[in-house]
């Protein structure tokens, strides 16, 4: 019944799905941090960035955004980004698409978990001597973080399915070999899209699985 | 022999005080919270600030070490102007401990963590000394035993004095104390004020704004009484105690002692 599968390689696009996702996170966690930092930042010029950028680019539809990467950065000003072959600059523009997009969410989740945070504490660390990025790094940010496991769960459950945009700009991710297999295999559609379907189930369990271990491991510890 | 040893220079050698405000005010939007301030405490002094709640007590903490920045007039600690934000401000805040009344501990580290924290990233100092000096302050405040727990796991009192040995791992010149025990349940309120006794004891200077009003009796040198964001009243414990000035201050003193 699945024989049809042999001719494709599933795998192989769902590694694709996987390697940006894991790309995108990395990159999201670190640009949404930063952009937290900005947004509480006592400098009115950093606050004012982190405002502008959150609010516009949160409200961009993600299509939009990896298109611009692709026609505008690209085909425009031709920024390959180091990309040699039109495939590895297609996928480094997507995964700087998503990290500029799911960094937004990264960055307004932390921010409600910075606002968990005593400012008593803030001020503790301060009176001691500490400077601001330093009272961020060693006192808000680590409680901020555990307090917002679970909504940054849901970033990066998003993000994964999020990936399949990049077929947009021809990216050989699952949702294009998807595509790809309800053309030619007209017949078994049905059984293509539960493949598909059961491999992103597969990909976003184990995160949603592992993140709550860790939110309950940091609610203990303290 | 130069010109500084006598007369008119003189004041470049000789000991500057600990702590001196001159003509300081602050404002919170039109609320004049603090109304042209001149004090001087000399170092090995501990100064207890009474007043009503609102009366500017806090702001005159958190104002020496610009947690809360002024509108006009100086602060100087140990001689140094209160620097603008930055570096040289950070160190300044280094050498002046404060306690709050929430006790304010880092949730997410251990007791031992909370007090070696500052002297490693700030000081410099090597964790292993860090954490000695650490569990030397912890015995001394009663709460080596507690070490490795997290402030959450402690009683209120225990909390406190963690914050106390937290605030003197920085080794400060000068400590600063806003109402320490007014978050205290009642029978842990005399473990907090015994420290304090014998930190005052030890010549530490100290501005300890509280309702206690024993601790002021018997560990205070000088009393300051606030109303209104400004200074009304500046006089001995005995003084003040037994013979105020002011209604306002005999009206504060009615209120207190009567419950
Ligand atoms: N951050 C703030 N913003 C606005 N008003 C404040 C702020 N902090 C204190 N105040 C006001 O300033 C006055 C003095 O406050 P405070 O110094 O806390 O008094 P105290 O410690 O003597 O009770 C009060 O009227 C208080 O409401
Ligand atoms: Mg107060």
């Amino acid at each position: 019944m699945f024989d049809f599968l042999t001719e494709y390689d599933v795998l192989g696009a769902f590694w694709v799905t996987v390697q940006l996702t894991v790309y995108s996170a990395i990159g999201s966690l670190i640009w949404g941090t930063i952009l937290a930092g900005m947004r509480v930042s006592p400098v009115p010029v950093m606050r004012a960035f982190g405002t502008a950028y959150v609010n516009t680019v949160r409200n961009i539809p993600l299509t939009l955004i990896i298109i611009a990467m692709s026609l505008g950065l690209y085909q425009t000003l031709n920024v390959a980004l180091a990309g040699d072959t039109i495939t590895t600059t297609n996928f480094r523009l997507a995964i700087l698409g998503f990290v500029l997009y799911t960094s937004t969410f990264v960055c307004e989740s932390l921010r409600s978990g910075i606002n968990t945070v005593p400012v008593g504490q803030a001020e503790a660390a301060r009176a001691l001597g500490l400077g601001f990025g330093q009272v961020l790094r060693m006192i808000v940010l680590p409680q901020a973080f555990r307090s917002v496991i679970g909504p940054l769960t849901s970033v990066l459950i998003a993000l994964t399915k999020n990936t399949t945009v990049a077929s947009t700009i021809g990216v050989a991710e699952a949702s294009l070999l998807m595509s790809e297999m309800i053309e030619n295999e007209s017949d078994v559609i049905g059984l293509v899209f539960m493949t598909f379907a059961m491999g992103f189930v597969i990909l976003t369990l184990p995160v949603g699985l592992l993140l709550g271990r860790v939110a309950k491991k940091a609610a203990v510890k303290r | 022999m130069s010109t500084e040893a006598s007369g008119s220079g003189g004041a470049s050698t000789a000991t500057p005080p600990m702590i001196k405000a001159a003509s300081v005010d602050k404002y919170f939007g039109d609320l004049h919270v603090l109304k042209n301030i001149d004090i001087e405490v000399p170092r090995g002094q501990v100064v207890v600030v009474l007043g009503p709640s609102g009366s500017g007590k806090s702001t005159l903490c958190r104002a020496i070490n610009r947690l809360e920045p002024v509108d006009s007039g100086t602060i100087e600690v140990d001689g140094e102007p209160l620097p603008a934000e930055g570096k040289a401000l950070a160190a300044l805040r280094a050498d002046v401990g404060m306690v709050f009344q929430q006790f304010n501990l880092f949730a997410h580290k251990s007791i031992v963590e909370n007090v070696t924290l500052g002297p490693v990233k700030v000081r410099k100092v090597s964790q292993s000394e860090a954490r000695t000096t650490a569990m030397e302050l912890l015995e001394r405040v009663g709460i080596a035993d507690q070490a490795d727990k997290y402030p959450a796991q402690l009683s209120g009192g225990q909390q406190q004095r963690a914050a106390i040995a937290r605030a003197l791992a920085m080794k400060p010149k000068v400590m600063l104390f806003d109402e320490p025990t007014s978050a205290l349940d009642p029978e842990m309120v005399q473990e907090v004020l015994d420290t304090m006794t014998s930190l005052a004891d030890e010549g530490m200077t100290m501005v300890v704004v509280t309702h206690e009003m024993g601790f002021a009796r018997r560990a205070a040198h000088r009393v300051l009484f606030m109303a209104d964001g400004e200074v009304v009243e500046d006089s001995t414990p005995g003084d003040f105690f037994s013979d105020p000035k002011t209604d306002r201050a005999k009206d504060f003193l009615g209120k207190i002692l009567t419950h």
